[in-house]
């Protein structure tokens, strides 16, 4: 079994981003970058079912700027054998990433693709389910449970009246939540190892993919400054407020 | 409650923009050291600290260490972080890879140390006692000893400590009592009393690896008679352990600070022992042990100052109270941050000169504890050697008593919830000041640089400073961009000379000149030192913003800091240098009946 695990190098999760000046975008000129917290648990489960003996090689992949291979060596300091870098300084959206992804599904022929369910940039969660289209591939998205038996893994997932159980044939995509697991911190002999793990460079013309965007940014906004609340008097005040000044009832 | 963010760009700065940390690729058994590479380990040290010590920092201060009949629990969630710090390699990160160690530079551990005492000082004295163990037997210890005990403390399975004080003796370990008698079949039976001894029983490791001072029955009076013993609580066996050893825990301190940390009372009755190093040389050993933990007790002052000026700096840009007094700099709210007010811009200004002044200094000293461990180069080897040797006692001193100065400040700029529990700022001023005590107390750091290391062939350590500090001078004095910089610095560099010319000559004549000097001294020493990394980092900084424009804000931020040290902290060292030349007459003149 041969697992592919596609992560993206994000604005770490405790970093509170501000909008630039201009509105253009969010700023992140100088903050602190990590692997994408959702992409980091499907590495994980991928390093997990391999120490179970159920997979024999985890490769990571991602697409992002020069840096981006500070990611995958974390990833390869978790457990990843091998990583695909794809170069390139653009602001990838879902369909472009998930057309590389497919490009590189086909080279590698992995059994299994764990991934992400959304970046914690863009919030997408779309490049998993787009990927399975492309590649007329099954999916399961927003795991909390993976177990594999063969050519087809039972994936419980979170939906909004509880857990459901999917069967899905391999190969096939699943596409990770928060409580799948929690990832380990890397140990030192492993990170060092990283280093020497192989990793593979390519420009978007090696593989053929445009990554010109797609989507136009308008503006990007702060959130607005919460206004401090008023006290009421009475539960026909606060009725008569709700009704008639925030018109919600 | 407290925050703690690893200032992974602070450290990158200082390592590879001002140090050039990578050079080390050079010396042998470095060739694997990379920028990318110390940058991913201490990312992902940086993140244990945060994520795993820090949490457990103020819980630990509350609950404290348990006691019960000799067996010690040390906080809820001690051991499993432990098990994760051990298990992920970090007490071998300098370690000898020829018994499993990482052998990552002495510098990369530095690093980590000044992180893990931001994050929890206490917990991090565990591992840093089996740190100063490892050396002790790595330098000194038979090769069997070495087999049979330095796997084990670097994977973190046992944990060392020092036993060198005793009730009646702590400066003065000549005066030390306990015992080692010759077994005849070439081991030794140890007993005595030793106290306040920092990990000397916990629940985290299988073992625990006593280091003893003690005497031989033979032995001279004095320091001259003191040799060091390995003591273990459970004797070695197999791969594990075997018979428990006579040694046991009497009781643990109730105490200002660290409280995570157990300081114990340990009672040796004929416990098995074994000699480290030649009969009655145990003092060199323990110098070597002393001089790494010495510099790692400086990081725990640059740590605590380090998480106290984050917190604070939070505080201030957050807490409302008064206007400003040139007009209100936030109109929309009821009062201003109280970061506009000078008086707290001085607080976290003088913090932030400190530690990233400090964060320069222990650095520079740890990059050159590497070349002297490594170089194959005799002179570079020795010049390194000097500069640490000089440096270690100034940066003990000095980071420790700024440590605490830093965290009252801090704690300060909380006003009253400073000195309120829940907030976190009280238990950085408790725990950082044991620091200024334990491993030598300050003073006698002072007088370890005025007597030993001020001396010592004729003055050839001095000059591994003043040789590139006045060099440095030499070559930017005519710079524009750094006179500012380089000219008070230069003039500090000129009256440190004059001081430690006349500590020599009187001194000379009247020891107690040089012990009268010596804390002053060696602040004023410490300030100079501090003013030669902040004129190095604006040189850096300079080169930084040409280079690399997107981090202009940084940079500036770095030269503006200079500014404020050049302005407000390198001036004391003129006080000090007053103080030092007038000579120790009004300190040894009162008649003690007269105090
Ligand atoms: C929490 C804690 C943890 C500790 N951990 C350890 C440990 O792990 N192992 C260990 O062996 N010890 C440990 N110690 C002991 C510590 O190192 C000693 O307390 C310290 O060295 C001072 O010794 P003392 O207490 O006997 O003070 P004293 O030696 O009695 O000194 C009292 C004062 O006199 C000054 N003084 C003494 N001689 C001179 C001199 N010649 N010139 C100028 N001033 C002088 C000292 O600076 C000090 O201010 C610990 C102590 C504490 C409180």
């Amino acid at each position: 079994m041969k697992i592919l695990v596609p992560i993206k190098r994000v604005v770490d999760y405790n970093v509170k981003v501000r909008a630039k000046t201009d509105g253009s975008d969010v700023d992140i000129a100088n903050v602190k970058m990590s692997v994408n917290p959702f992409d980091e648990i499907a590495v994980e489960e991928a390093v997990r079912l391999k120490e179970a003996g159920k997979a024999e090689e985890i490769i990571v992949l991602t697409i992002g700027p020069e840096k981006a291979q500070e990611q995958l060596r974390t990833a390869m300091a978790i457990g990843a054998d091998r990583g695909i870098h794809v170069v390139t300084d653009d602001n990838v959206e879902p369909l472009s990433v998930a057309k590389a992804l497919k490009h590189f599904v086909e080279k590698e022929q992995p059994n299994l693709i764990i991934m992400g369910k959304q970046a914690i940039d863009g919030d997408y969660n779309q490049t998993g389910q787009m990927l399975a289209a492309l590649l007329g591939w099954p999916q399961a998205t927003f795991a909390s449970k993976v177990e594999l038996n063969g050519d087809s893994a039972h994936v419980t997932r979170e939906i909004d009246g509880g857990l459901e159980t999917l069967k899905i044939a391999l190969p096939g995509i699943i596409t990770t939540d928060l409580r799948l697991n929690e990832p380990r911190y890397a140990k030192l002999p492993d990170i060092m190892k990283a280093k020497k793990k192989p990793l593979d460079s390519f420009t978007p013309a090696d593989i053929g993919v445009d990554f010109t965007n797609r989507l136009q940014i308008l503006k990007v906004n702060d959130p607005p400054v919460r206004q401090g609340g008023v006290k009421v008097g009475s539960i026909d005040e606060l009725i008569d407020k709700l009704k008639n000044e925030a018109k919600v009832i | 409650m407290p925050d703690y963010t690893p200032p992974v760009r602070d450290i990158q700065f200082v390592l590879h923009e001002v140090l050039k940390a990578e050079d080390l690729s050079a010396l042998d058994g470095y060739e694997d050291v990379s920028a990318d590479l110390l940058d991913q380990i201490i990312e992902e040290g940086g993140k244990l600290c945060s994520e795993v010590l820090f949490p457990l920092n103020q819980s630990g201060d509350q609950e404290g260490c348990h006691y019960n009949d000799g067996v010690v629990t040390t906080p809820e969630g001690f051991k499993e972080a432990y098990k994760t710090f051990a298990e992920g390699g970090w007490c071998g990160v300098s370690g000898d890879p020829d018994f499993g160690g990482m052998g990552m530079p002495v510098l990369l551990g530095t690093v980590m140390q000044e992180m893990i005492c931001s994050a929890n000082m206490s917990f991090g004295m565990y591992p840093g006692l089996s740190q100063g163990a490892y050396e002790a037997l790595h330098h000194f210890g038979s090769d069997e000893q070495k087999a049979v005990y330095l796997p084990k403390l670097i994977e973190g399975v046992w944990s060392g400590t020092m036993c060198l004080t005793e009730p009646h003796c702590g400066t003065d370990l000549g005066l030390i009592k306990t015992k080692a008698v010759p077994n005849g079949d070439g081991a030794y039976k140890l007993t005595g009393t030793k106290i306040f001894i920092s990990a000397g029983e916990h629940d985290l490791t299988e073992n625990i690896v006593h280091l003893v001072l003690a005497k031989l029955p033979d032995a001279p009076d004095g320091v001259k008679g003191i040799s060091l013993f390995v003591v273990p609580k459970f004797l070695p066996s197999g791969d594990g352990v075997g018979d428990r050893n006579g040694v046991r825990c009497g009781s643990i301190e109730h105490k200002m600070g660290i409280h995570a940390n157990s300081t114990c009372v340990i009672n040796f009755d004929e416990a098995q022992a074994e000699l480290v190093g030649a009969p009655h040389k145990g003092l060199r050993a323990m110098f070597t042990m002393m001089n790494a933990a010495r510099l790692g007790v400086g990081m725990q002052g640059l740590g605590i100052a380090e998480i106290a000026y984050q917190n604070g700096l939070a505080y201030a840009k957050d807490r409302l109270q008064m206007r400003s007094l040139t007009g209100a700099k936030a109109p929309d709210k009821p009062a201003d941050p109280i970061i506009v007010h000078p008086d707290v811009r001085r607080m976290l200004l003088k913090a932030k000169a400190f530690t990233e002044g400090a964060r320069a200094l222990s650095y520079y000293a740890g990059m050159n504890l590497d070349i002297a461990n490594k170089s194959t180069d005799p002179q570079e080897k020795l010049r390194a050697d000097d500069l640490v040797a000089l440096l270690t006692p100034i940066i003990k001193a000095f980071q420790t008593d700024m440590g605490l100065e830093i965290a009252v400040d801090m704690q300060q700029v909380y006003g009253g919830h400073g000195y309120i529990a829940e907030w976190g700022m009280e238990q950085y001023v408790r725990d950082a000041r044991i620091a200024q005590i334990y491993e030598g107390t300050n003073g006698i750091q002072a007088l370890d640089l005025v007597g030993r290391k001020m001396s010592q062939s004729y003055g050839r350590l001095l000059r591994r400073f003043f040789h590139p500090a006045l060099q440095f001078v030499e070559d930017h004095q005519n710079d524009p961009d750094l006179a500012e910089f380089v000219l008070p610095f230069a003039k500090s560099l000129m009256k440190l000379q004059q001081a430690t010319a006349m500590i020599a000559q009187r001194g000379l004549k009247n020891p107690d000149e040089a012990g009268a000097a010596s804390v002053d001294y060696l602040r004023q020493f410490a300030l100079v030192a501090l003013g030669y990394m902040w004129c190095r980092m604006v040189k850096t900084a300079l080169e930084g913003k040409e280079n690399n424009a997107g981090d202009a804000a940084f940079y500036d931020a770095k030269i503006a800091t200079a500014k404020f040290f050049m302005h407000r902290m390198l001036p004391e060292a003129d006080a000090r240098f007053k103080m030092v030349m007038a000579g120790a007459g009004s300190i040894m003149e009162l008649d003690e009946a007269a105090f």
